[in-house]
């Protein structure tokens, strides 16, 4: 058989798998479109962890109460690791942490958009555990099911840690909401300015999406960008309604015969304009990582020294 | 010491999509005989579609005794678990 032969039986033998819902592991052979197309994904997907600690980190030296602060640290520290978890998963694919870093550095690898607002007040650290974590956890778990391996298990750990995440944050809108009439005020205010950002997160229409076809096909996706906005926007709804906030949205009703709620138009040239780059806080975000970065060098540095040293010890022992 | 063999811990993933379980340990004189023995030892039965070994004296492992220092702190921090926050009326699950 030649070259072109194998790969084609190859190709057969992954698309099937596929097809009969088995994961694909990292010592498959897998098509070259499929890795780079997974790697991009999930490396976008682990930025997003690691970039979004930062709105949150904003508050944790000014969150309202002791517990509130060791709460938000431990909502924090859960993203770091699930940027750990994401970065561990695309290293499978063959490709090195550095590579992953100075990609987003030279902003060739996106990460979510929403990150990309900054966080004014303390209902913000609401806002954003209630509603970007709920269109997070929407959007993982569909990929609990997703064809690659390594990314479904990282979804399976992930989720389960997420729970406690978006419930922090309904929980801060709700005590507000039971507060003062300027505290109310503050809610409402996080959520008019969260709402529409997090209805992108979801990406563009199915009928735009660029990479949403072949995605589909491999299973590296398996439900449709407004098929999980649509799930989102039905939950948060009621969950807003019950604690006293209104929806943003003046097209916003119950459409009894699609047994779903309508909402208005998403504002897409605003979603352009903040992903590839002229959001409101996008050079602080990438300029704050690039520094943390570079300052923690001498650490790498260090320990690289160190391990160099107890090796050539051990060598001279033995 | 050169001639004798080596313990290898031994890693089966019984089904694409799970994680590889620790599933015992065997000796041999390097990884791929190791890797044949494990083979033969514990995949009998197609138990598994895919076979780790990691030599014993490789792996780094923290002790029972190092517990409280390891994981005591999370204890109290419930905080961390989606149960503690309660739901308003209305709402069932989130
Ligand atoms: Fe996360
Ligand atoms: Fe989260």
């Amino acid at each position: 058989m030649d070259k072109a032969n194998v790969s084609e039986t190859e190709e057969r033998t992954f698309q099937a798998r596929i097809d009969a819902e088995e994961k694909i592991e990292p010592k498959d052979w897998m098509p070259e479109k499929y890795r780079r197309n997974l790697i991009r994904q999930i490396s976008q997907h682990a930025h997003s962890e690691v970039i979004g600690e930062q709105p949150e980190g904003n508050w944790i030296t000014r969150a309202p109460s002791l517990e509130r602060k060791a709460i938000l640290m431990a909502k924090v520290q859960d993203e770091a690791g699930h940027g750990l978890y994401l970065y561990a998963a695309a290293e499978t694919l063959g490709v090195t942490r550095e590579e992953l870093i100075d990609r987003l550095h030279t902003g060739a690898s996106k990460y979510a958009s929403i990150f990309n607002y900054p966080s004014l007040t303390w209902a913000d650290i609401g806002a954003i555990g209630w509603l970007v974590d709920s269109a997070a956890i929407v959007n993982q778990v569909s990929l609990q099911n997703t064809s690659y391996g390594p990314y479904a298990r990282a979804m399976v750990r992930i989720c389960k840690e997420e729970s406690f995440h978006q419930r922090q944050g309904y929980n801060i809108m709700m005590t507000l909401m039971k507060g003062a009439k300027l505290q109310r005020e503050m809610a409402q205010d996080a959520l008019d300015r969260w709402w529409w950002p997090s209805l992108m997160m979801f990406g563009p229409h199915d009928g735009e999406s660029a990479h949403s076809a072949q995605s589909m096909k491999w299973k590296i996706k398996r439900r449709s960008n407004d098929d999980l906005r649509q799930q989102f926007v039905d939950q948060a709804v009621q969950q807003a309604e019950a604690i006293g906030l209104v929806v943003p949205d003046p097209d916003l009703k119950w459409n009894d015969a699609r047994g779903h709620y309508d909402f208005g138009a998403i504002d897409w040239q605003e979603f352009e304009r903040v992903i590839s780059g002229n959001g409101p806080c996008n050079r602080q975000r990438l300029a704050h990582h690039k520094n943390a970065h570079d300052e923690g060098a001498w650490v790498r540095e260090a320990m690289a020294a160190h391990e160099a040293k107890q090796r050539s010890k051990a060598r001279d022992v033995a | 010491m050169a001639d004798q063999m080596q313990l290898y811990e031994v890693f089966v993933r019984s089904r694409r999509g799970l994680d590889h379980k620790h599933v015992g340990s065997l000796h041999a004189d390097d990884s791929a005989q190791a890797l044949e023995y494990a083979r033969d030892v514990y995949t009998r039965r197609g138990e598994g579609v895919s076979i780790w070994v990691v030599a014993s004296r490789d792996i780094t492992a923290s002790q029972e005794s190092d517990c409280e220092s390891f994981y005591d702190p999370l204890d109290d921090k419930p905080y961390r678990h989606a149960a503690m926050y309660e739901l308003p009326e209305g709402v069932d699950s989130l």
